[in-house]
């Protein structure tokens, strides 16, 4: 097998082959060099502008720079929401020299609790991107930033971060009204423009913060930066300004707005205040409230649940959402559209018996006085808030023009022009009940919307603003929560205004008005007590409303039962009757036991912005005159 | 033997008595350097330290570890180079062993959990990469064995041979380290082909190695597996495993024909590069010096190998001409493949671009290796023939 060979070495032989082989090396050696030419030559020349255009897009980044938000303002200037300035302390990581001895030094300075330094300890472990700020601690206080202030030179890559945080020094009394921001979501994402949110961490949740989010926000500035590959910013190339958000000078006083919080005194309900002639809406509580301050940060898991399972539902915006029955509170509006359809006039009269009855029905449908009121004309029905009065009148009218004209007073609408998330209430009609319930409309069904009872559901905004177009005597301005954006006053104006109310006798309204007017100050007005001693002519209505759950999945228990079964109290009220500055609308739920109980509220809510309020801007004579007509 | 001499163009034996002419020449005789070698190599070591000093983070410290280091090879290199090819071959067989043991070492602490350990390490004393030593010491052993041999070797001296390749370069990819690996088989079989092995056996062996190519794909490690699939599409994985890739072409492209400049180039100064230091380098040299600098720095290298080669083919004896064949060879691959792989034609290995890329290892090594290759040129005449 194996040949005989020659078993001396050829050096001769091998020499020749070696330089043969290297001859070969060189070639290959070249030829891989030219591939690797070829390559370069590939990358730096062919392809030269696809990565010059990439390595430019590595370098330069684009950051937003977040607007401040605009601040919120009370019609007298009184900061509503402002801006406070947290700061947290963060670590890079990256920059740190020894991690340990920096967290030990920390705790020493700061008391940073050693659950605090754990947790971090514990995020630190995971993966991410360098020279990220860690969050180490939030919300220090300025004995803490002193003290690192003065260690700075110890704490190298230990930084204070200082970031706005909206904060509300009235946030229980403005809570529903105002609304509050918190951490935008994802679904909030998609809604607003990206680019101009992109720094933006928070947004208008609800009320005010949310309807007018636009306006507060702002425009968000650029800067754009040269990073590294890690995101660390190593200088600037230039950047715009953001646009911060304007301010909002608001309608609401401040002062009326605590007196309704304080009125309704911990009860379940709502108080809104109008002013008829500009539509300027000067309290609107909904009470209980809640802290929105604690929504800014991020409410924990166990206090929002405390507040979504209460039974007084303080997450609830009653003033604009609550559905109640209007109870006799309707009688002036359906007076009204008695008046204008020609069905009564102001003197004719009606006997009451103590109940109504229907043509060819023998059931009879009772006044709340069961012996009746005997002889009662339009001004003695309010006064007295007769329901035969306007069973009669509601049996004539039939629903179709009832509807309609209570829709003229803003009811079944929303009725405020810039109010986030308000509520239609109910207005009856056969179209509606059609569709609802697939049944035709019954005429007893009518006589009991004619009482503000039935289906007929209103909100406490609704009522507020539909006394104020009565007491407007028909005109309408929408109701506002702003009264300037920025330096601008909000239009009176609106495209949206519905139309006027008009009587043929423009004196009419002063007989439904004088028939309010006896609620408060006649003999037998419902609400005579809560009038007494009056020092300027006020008008209003008593309501008393059969109770109605809030919520299908509200839970009760034997204790609230009975309580909650009591009637809602509902008021509404303008003053003075010559020159309306105030419109109220109050509603206690379940304050049981007769009106009266909304009336002495919606008398303060007068006294205080006609009497006790430091007007600044009315003139002692004028005061004086008010002074003479109590 | 005139003959020889002629080819070899061997110098007159030096005397003595050292005449005034022949003193200059002498003194890099006497001293076992080759003086255009040494001027190739100082030259790319100092290029080298000014793009270091850029891909660092324009770090003077950086730079001037590096420079220790080279200072401490190149005495090293001149150190190796006093020792006669002779000697060197008495050593073959030792080094060689003592390399398997130390790798067996690594293999056995390796299995002990301390992962992807490639070092062997006396606390505080000495830490000791064992493979790195391998890249000379398995071309030396196999240069030996076949020296001994009659050449062009033969089916039964490439079985030896097999064996003598097989074993560490299997330890060394176990650690794993696919790339030194690779090398380190390299510069064995550069020994082989050198050494004349017959056309038929290298076409036989080539489509053998080609069959067991799925073989080798089966007994790699995943992250192994995910640089070549990694290479063949790099946006597949643009924020992973694809990210250096991307980077590096882009560096390399935006550079241009003549540059972004010194301490211009934005993809490594601003730290997109990943490794831009170390075995990435050749981003930096390419986004800051362009094309320009690019071939530069190819022609430095082409000629280091030509006269690396032009030395190997004067040695007088097989296993000084072999070994210092595979040398420059092999640092010719580790050029290609690192220039290769930054620029994107070559998967991902860790090999660093030769005594410019940061690393202490790798240039005590290479200027070893440069050691070896000038004392078998410089010692030749002294040979007994």
């Amino acid at each position: 097998m194996r040949q005989p060979r020659d078993t001396l070495k050829n050096p001769q032989q091998e020499l020749r082959i070696f330089r043969l082989r290297s001859l070969l090396a060189v070639v290959i050696v070249l030829l891989l060099s030219g591939l690797l030419a070829g390559r370069l030559f590939y990358l730096q020349v062919v392809q030269h502008e696809k990565y010059s255009t990439r390595s430019e897009k590595n370098r330069v980044r684009v950051e937003p720079l977040p607007p401040t938000r605009g601040l919120i303002y009370d019609r007298n200037g009184e900061l509503l929401a402002e801006n406070r300035p947290t700061y947290n302390l963060t670590l890079v990581r990256e920059r740190v020299d020894d991690l340990d001895a920096t967290l030990a030094l920390l705790v020493d300075l700061l008391d940073l609790p050693a659950d605090q330094v754990e947790a971090f300890r514990e995020r630190s472990r995971q993966r991410q991107r360098p020279y990220q700020p860690a969050l180490l601690m939030s919300d220090l206080d300025e004995e803490q930033i002193a003290r690192l202030a003065v260690n700075r030179h110890r704490l190298p890559g230990v930084e204070v971060e200082a970031q706005l945080l909206r904060y509300y020094p009235d946030a229980e009394a403005m809570s529903h009204v105002l609304g509050y921001v918190g951490r935008i979501n994802t679904e909030e994402l998609q809604r607003v423009d990206a680019g101009n949110y992109a720094g933006t961490h928070f947004i208008g949740k609800t009320g005010v913060e949310r309807f007018y989010e636009d306006t507060l926000h702002g425009q968000a500035g650029l800067r754009k930066v040269e990073t590294n590959a890690r995101g660390r910013v190593l200088r600037e190339l230039g950047h715009t300004d953001p646009v911060p958000g304007e301010n909002l000078t608001l309608t609401l006083d401040k002062g009326l707005q605590h007196l309704a919080v304080d009125l309704l005194d911990g009860r379940r309900g709502s108080i809104v205040a109008i002013a008829p002639q500009t539509g300027e809406i000067l309290a609107m509580a909904s009470v209980p409230g809640f802290d929105t301050n604690q929504f800014v940060t991020g409410i924990d898991v166990a206090s929002y649940r405390a507040l979504q399972q209460d039974i007084d539902l303080p997450l609830f915006n009653r003033a604009i959402r609550g559905s109640y029955p209007a109870g006799s509170t309707i009688k002036p509006f359906m007076a009204i559209t008695g008046l204008r359809d020609g069905e009564i006039t102001p003197d004719e009269v009606i006997y009451d018996p103590g109940y109504y009855q229907l043509p060819n029905d023998s059931r009879r449908y009772r006044n709340w006085l069961r012996w009746g009121h005997g002889r009662v004309d339009l001004e003695r029905a309010l006064e007295v808030s007769n329901n035969t009065y306007f069973y009669s009148l509601a049996h004539e009218l039939g629903i179709d023009r009832i509807h309609d004209s209570l829709a003229q007073f803003g009811f079944g609408t929303r009725v405020a022009a810039d109010v986030y998330g308000q509520g239609t209430g109910l207005l009856p009609s056969r179209d509606w009940k059609r569709a609802r319930f697939d049944q035709p409309w019954y005429p007893g069904e009518t006589l009991s919307v004619g009482i503000g009872q039935g289906y007929l559901q209103i909100t406490p905004l609704q009522l507020a603003s539909a006394t104020a177009v009565l007491a407007n005597r028909g005109d309408w301005v929408k109701p506002r929560l702003v009264r300037e954006t920025g330096d601008v006053p909000m239009p009176l104006d609106l495209d949206d205004t519905p139309p006027d109310v008009e009587l043929e006798h423009a004196e009419w309204w002063e007989r439904v008005v004088s028939g309010m007017e006896q609620v408060l100050s006649g003999n037998e007005g419902t609400a005579r007590r809560a009038g007494a001693g009056l020092e300027y002519r006020m008008a209003g209505k008593s309501g008393t409303a059969q109770v109605f759950s809030l919520g299908q999945d509200q839970r009760y228990n034997a204790d609230e039962l009975k309580e909650r079964l009591r009637d809602h109290a509902l008021f509404m009220a303008f003053a003075p009757v010559e020159d309306p500055q105030i419109a109220v609308s109050v509603i206690i739920e379940n304050a049981g036991g007769g009106s009266s109980h909304a009336a002495a509220p919606a008398r303060a809510m007068t006294d205080y912005w006609l009497l006790e309020r430091d007007h600044g801007e009315i003139p002692p004579e004028e005061e004086a005159d008010i002074e003479g007509e109590g | 033997m005139a003959m020889v001499d002629v080819l070899l163009r061997r110098p007159h034996p030096v005397k003595p008595t050292a005449s005034g002419m022949s003193r200059k020449r002498s003194l890099w005789e006497r001293i076992h350097l080759d003086p255009w070698l040494l001027g190739l190599l100082l030259a790319l070591m100092s290029a080298g330290l000014v793009v270091l000093y850029s891909a660092g983070g324009q770090s003077m410290h950086i730079v001037i570890a590096q420079a220790i280091r080279f200072g401490v090879a190149l005495a090293g290199m001149v150190i190796i180079a006093q020792f006669s090819p002779a000697t060197l071959l008495r050593w073959a067989l030792p080094a060689y062993l003592v390399g398997m043991l130390m790798l067996l070492a690594v293999e056995i602490m390796g299995d002990m959990g301390m992962g992807a350990q490639r070092w062997l390490e006396i606390p505080g004393v000495v830490r000791f990469q064992p493979s790195e030593m391998m890249k000379l010491a398995v071309p030396m052993m196999v240069a030996a064995w076949l020296s001994r041999r009659e050449l062009p070797p033969r089916w039964q001296d490439l079985l030896v041979c097999a064996l003598l390749i097989g074993a560490p370069v299997l330890l060394i990819a176990r650690q794993p380290d696919l790339g030194t690996s690779l090398l380190v088989a390299m510069a064995a079989v550069f020994v082989i082909l050198l050494a004349g092995l017959s056309w038929r056996i290298i076409g036989v062996l080539a489509a053998l190695a080609a069959a067991a190519l799925p073989l080798l794909w089966m007994n790699m490690h995943d992250y192994q597996r995910q640089r070549v699939l990694t290479f063949l599409s790099p946006e597949s994985d643009p924020l992973g495993a694809g990210w250096n890739i991307i980077q590096s072409t882009t560096a390399i492209g935006s550079g241009g024909v003549w540059g972004k400049g010194w301490l211009q180039g934005t993809q490594s100064q601003l730290e997109f590069l990943p490794e831009s230091h170390t075995d990435f380098i050749v981003a930096v040299l390419g986004e800051e010096f362009g094309m320009i600098g690019m071939l530069a720095f190819l022609v430095l290298y082409l000629l280091i190998v030509c006269r690396g080669l032009w030395l190997a083919g004067a040695a007088q004896e097989s296993f000084g001409r072999l070994l210092a064949g595979s040398i420059i060879l092999t640092f010719f691959i580790y050029v290609f493949v690192n220039i290769g792989m930054v620029s994107g034609i070559l998967p991902v290995v860790g090999v660093p671009l030769p005594l410019v890329s940061y690393g202490g290892t790798s240039s005590v090594t290479l200027l070893a290796g440069f050691g070896i290759l000038m004392a078998i040129h410089s010692h030749r005449r002294l040979l007994p023939r």
